[in-house]
């Protein structure tokens, strides 16, 4: 218990988490905006391997740390255009488009990466984004150096839950998007293209998954692994669950969940950690997520027309 | 056409020879119609007759085959939504086009701001709002989620919606089908108040007690051709009703039934409720052989409550069912085998199953028994022959036995569910919403199976949301509010306007 609670005071722990939610972060808002439009988005996986290697590959190339992002984001919205023609306006399973565009993102992927580096054994290493730390804030104890000294990455993800809640609850736009996912019918009716609006929640969004892969390559790990991505897509999915489609609750989902794996690398290296197989360890915050996302999404709200195709003059 | 004439410059909206195909249907064949400034007509004719296709060309959401729109002397374009609304018609669907995990004001809203401005006006659009409510007699508070409000207040938003961008000809498609009289008079006198601010309405009905309340023409439509456009003060509703359906009409007289002993007994039932809608609260009810008990009020109130409960998928909390032939059946494979015949509420979804064929429909209910299933091998002859049978007794005009039932209509599906239950020979008939969307040789047709198989003693609970109905048919009624049930009324002992009252839910004694 002691072990533990010596975790919990200490900032780079915290620090760590959310540290960790960042790419999630990015990619449920991501997987959010489509879903409330109506469009699920099991692409989400693949699109954050092109958006990792995309990203880093750009920066590898010779561009900015910030042009990589801008590269990433455009690789993951040419996948949502594709996953977005698929599925609107020729109404094709999403479940099938969805594992189609992860399987095809993460091939694309690893396979531009041999084209590009035949030779290579142990991928390059790129220079990452650094740590910022924002003047003053960063002397409050325990949440100052967890909050504000990560790098511009993290808190650009901050900055974009702001930016979606700012949209999807204060605008014309964000209304009709919240419209196009319960009721595409309302939104026709008043003159609106409810295609035009679901694709563009998809492209958008996938572009926001892709960022959410590029932060492990560009600030997280400064290189590219097969199998970097490792589930977080899947978790992004459930996150939006979690949160009950609403961008507050989404972003405490993602940093409870950073916060358990935080705590579990840690827990590895207490007493506890030499008595429990790792692999326990491992799999903590996945169970535990399971147990949150039982008990919070007994009364979550899903927008009605939730993966149902919309066809113009069908009732 | 004759039209009875008036200044050009008073019409403001001009139907020319609009004709719409799917495939070999012609669903709506070379219409024209004007529309003038402050005046009601009112589009009559049976379901399929092509009046919802006509306004969904109007809207932009068809596009015609043939034919012109004219607004106010230009030219519509067709298959634009935007353009109608920006022309000024405002629709008001049948199904609502509203979004329930928006606000009333979100709703009303929506699509009105330019979706790149970055704010949504709100102070300006909700003093808009509260003039609009006044002027039209249109109560609802703009904050409420929609997804809680009741049909009626649905309805007002979805008026609302239409009044919000200034529409200056409201289309109204089927707008009473889902309200308490109550709820329709205060429509009608909302729609008064826009003819009298200079606005024109197209009621589109098949109902013709509204119709001929409301409007000064009637234009009536049948197979999706123009049949017949008359002044409403030089007809009257029989005429309407032989004009919509192209034959002389006789509607059945119904005697009274010869009412025996209670075969179904509900003592103090009390359900659960599930999700919005409520459970049974304390319910007692008595079935008798040879009467048909009529179940009026708002849909959604309780009705599919009892009839789960009836059927065997749902039993009480407290309370008890008897039966008075057979041991209480709580699963619906009992409920068949004890007699109690089921003609589910929605047809399509648990009435039939779609691509299954006529002949596999037609036993859904029998399938496990002689002659149908012999040592667990299905006998599919006999089952074929069955349906056959019914198919001639029951008149399902049909291809054949062994296509999908998906390609009937709803009147001969509904026909071979008639058939499945009533050759069975059942003690207790519950008749659910049967004639829904229905046409009136069809309505007919069901009815009189209805009467006959009362009249073969059997208990029949006919559960509607139409009042005609109800009362047309019903040797007592009993009315349902909130999963209360009213006192017994004889036939004819409370007036349309009373039976709406207690659809309201005033009258119980523990009101709220």
């Amino acid at each position: 218990m002691n072990a533990l609670f010596d975790i919990l005071l200490t900032a780079s722990f915290w620090a760590a988490a959310v540290r960790i939610a960042s790419p999630l972060i990015f990619a449920t808002m991501g997987e959010l905006i489509c879903e409330r439009a109506g469009v699920l988005n099991l692409g989400i996986e693949g699109i954050m391997v092109i958006g990792a290697f995309s990203g880093w590959m750009a920066v590898y190339l010779g561009m900015g740390l910030w042009g990589g992002v801008f590269v990433a984001m455009l690789a993951g919205m040419l996948f949502g255009l594709l996953h977005a023609t698929l599925t609107v306006p020729f109404g094709l399973s999403q479940h099938v488009v969805g594992l189609g565009i992860t399987l095809l993102a993460t091939s694309t992927s690893y396979f531009a990466y041999r084209l590009i580096l035949p030779e290579v054994t142990s991928p390059p290493k790129i220079e990452p984004f650094q740590a910022v730390e924002v003047p003053y804030l960063v002397d409050i104890p325990l949440l100052g150096p967890a909050l504000f000294a990560q790098t511009a990455l993290t808190y650009a993800a901050f900055a974009v839950v702001a930016l979606t809640v700012l949209i999807l609850y204060r605008t014309p736009l964000g209304l009709a998007i919240r419209a196009a996912g319960e009721s595409p019918n309302a939104v026709a009716a008043q003159g609106l293209s409810v295609t035009r609006l679901r694709m563009g929640a998809v492209i958008v969004g996938s572009g926001l998954m892709a960022v959410g892969g590029a932060f492990l390559t560009l600030s997280a790990f400064s290189s590219f692994f097969f199998e970097m991505v490792n589930g977080r897509g899947w978790i992004c999915i459930a996150l939006v669950v979690f949160g009950a489609w609403r961008p507050g609750k989404a972003l405490l989902g993602a940093l409870l969940f950073a916060g358990f794996d935080a705590l579990q690398i840690r827990l590895q290296q207490t007493p506890i950690g030499q008595a429990v197989p790792y692999q326990v360890f491992l799999m903590a915050p996945y169970f535990l997520s399971i147990l949150a996302l039982i008990l919070m999404s007994r009364r979550a709200q899903v927008p009605s027309a939730l993966m149902v195709p919309f066809n113009k003059g069908e009732r | 056409m004759t039209s009875i004439s008036s200044g050009a410059q008073d019409i403001v909206l001009r139907l020319d020879r609009i004709t719409k195909r799917f495939g070999a249907l012609t669903a709506n064949d070379a219409i024209s119609l004007d529309l003038r400034r402050g005046e009601v007509i009112a589009l009559l004719g049976e379901n399929g007759a092509g009046k919802t296709t006509l306004m969904n060309i109007l809207f932009g959401q068809y596009t015609a085959d043939e034919g012109s729109v004219q607004v106010f002397g230009k030219p519509l374009p067709p298959g634009n939504p935007r353009a109608a609304l920006a022309a000024g018609l405002g629709m008001v669907h049948q199904h609502f086009t509203l979004a329930d995990n928006l606000t009333v004001l979100e709703n009303i809203q929506l699509g009105t701001v330019p979706l790149w401005r970055f704010s949504l006006k709100g102070t300006a659009a909700r003093a808009k709002l509260a003039r609009l409510m006044n002027d039209f007699g249109l109560r609802v508070d703009p904050d409420a989620l929609v997804g809680s409000l009741t049909v009626g207040e649905r309805q007002r938003v979805e008026i609302l919606k239409a009044l919000y961008r200034d529409a200056r000809i409201l289309i109204l498609d089927e707008p009473t089908a889902v309200l308490t009289p109550q709820e329709s008079e205060a429509l009608f006198d909302t729609l008064r108040r826009a003819v009298k601010a200079g606005l024109s309405v197209i009621f589109i009905s098949h109902k013709l007690h509204e119709v001929t309340a409301l409007s000064s023409r009637v234009l009536v439509l049948r197979h999706g051709r123009l049949v017949g456009e008359v002044a409403t003060r030089d007809t009257d509703r029989h005429a309407l009703a032989e004009l919509m359906v192209g034959a002389e009409v006789t509607l059945p007289s119904v005697a009274p039934g010869l009412p025996g002993p209670a075969l179904l007994t509900l003592r103090d039932v009390t359900t659960r409720s599930m999700g919005a809608a409520p459970g049974l609260k304390s319910v007692s009810l008595a079935l008798r052989a040879g009467q048909i008990t009529g179940l009026a009020g708002v849909s959604g109130n309780g009705q599919s409550a009892l009839s789960d409960l009836i059927s065997g998928l749902l039993t009480p909390e407290t309370g008890a069912l008897e039966l008075d032939f057979a041991a209480a059946a709580w699963s619906p494979r009992a409920a068949v085998a004890a007699g109690i015949a089921r003609i589910p509420e929605d047809r399509h979804k648990t009435g039939t199953i779609a691509d299954f064929s006529l002949t596999e429909n037609a036993i859904l209910e029998t399938y496990a028994q002689a002659p149908f299933s012999r040592n667990g091998l299905m006998n599919w002859r006999a089952a074929e022959d069955h349906t056959r049978k019914l198919i001639d007794t029951y008149d399902v005009r049909c291809p054949g036995p062994s296509g999908p039932i998906r390609q009937l209509s709803g009147g001969n599906m509904q026909k071979l569910i008639l058939g499945r239950v009533l050759e069975l020979g059942p003690k207790i008939v519950l008749a659910n919403q049967p004639v829904r969307g229905l046409d009136i040789g069809a309505i007919t047709y069901v009815h009189g199976r209805l009467l006959a198989a009362r009249d073969a003693g059997a208990a029949v609970l006919l559960i509607s949301e139409d009042l005609d109905e109800i009362m047309g048919l019903s040797d007592v009624i009993h009315v349902m509010s909130e999963g209360r049930l009213s006192p017994e009324f004889r036939r004819g002992a409370l007036t349309a306007a009373e039976l709406g009252l207690w659809m309201a839910g005033q009258g119980f004694s523990d009101a709220a």
